[in-house]
């Protein structure tokens, strides 16, 4: 059997933070709970703000969140199926870091391509909000 | 309105894309058009609005929104058209 090879593979992606705030206000909570779990709901929610529409989130935040996790969708490169978005957690640490956990659609899909490690760098301004994803894979390959 | 008109006017208000909807064919493929994927998610939650269903776990997946023909099935699909 060939040595497992290691490679890399980078996805990134630009959400515009006022359709984000759009979708908020116009869709609600059902928006917010379609895409994000509740740790990031919570992450989310602002302290003092009004119960609904955006200002019920620091939806800068979600877009960033948004973005992180279409940057792990293009670093896992499903053929088909488009994983739940909440299969992608951007999980965010005690220090404020913040670190990629999966769950079912999307961990099935980094285990066949041999994912084992993700890594995420969030930003935002106030009009548009970033990620970037490098995952690590490693593979054996298969005979030619 | 028919179930074409309702899926041109969700595209019209939700579906962000870089041309007018009246130019758009059945076929053609709306992420090719501009439409991203948080539009579609918009254009998925306002499907949902206008025709009273969820779209089930099985038809979140990109081919379900690529085309208006591909929404149309979706959407006959769920309302047993």
């Amino acid at each position: 059997m060939s040595a497992p090879t290691e490679s890399l593979r980078v996805g990134m992606d630009l959400v515009s933070v006022e359709e984000v705030a759009a979708s908020v206000d116009h869709f609600g909570d059902r928006y917010v709970t379609r895409l994000f779990t509740p740790h990031e709901i919570e992450t989310c929610r602002t302290a003092e703000g009004p119960a609904r529409g955006r200002g019920a989130y620091a939806v800068e935040s979600l877009a960033a969140r948004f973005a992180a996790k279409e940057a792990v969708v293009k670093v896992l490169r499903p053929v088909e199926l488009q994983p739940d978005w909440r299969s992608i957690e951007i999980h965010r640490m005690t220090g404020g870091w913040c670190e990629i956990r999966l769950s079912g659609q999307a961990a099935e899909l980094a285990a066949e391509a041999g994912i084992g490690e993700l890594v995420v760098s969030l930003s935002h301004e106030s009009t548009v909000a970033g990620a970037v994803v490098v995952g690590r894979c490693l593979q054996r390959e298969r005979g030619v | 309105m028919t179930v074409d008109e309702t899926i041109r006017q969700v595209l019209a208000d939700h579906g962000r894309l870089a041309v007018p909807v009246d130019s758009l064919s059945d076929d053609t493929d709306l992420f090719g058009a501009g439409m991203t994927s948080h539009a579609s998610v918009n254009v998925m939650l306002a499907l949902e609005d206008a025709f009273d269903f969820e779209f089930s776990e099985k038809m979140l997946k990109k081919s379900t929104f690529v085309s208006i023909a591909a929404i149309r099935s979706g959407v006959l699909e769920l309302t047993g058209g």
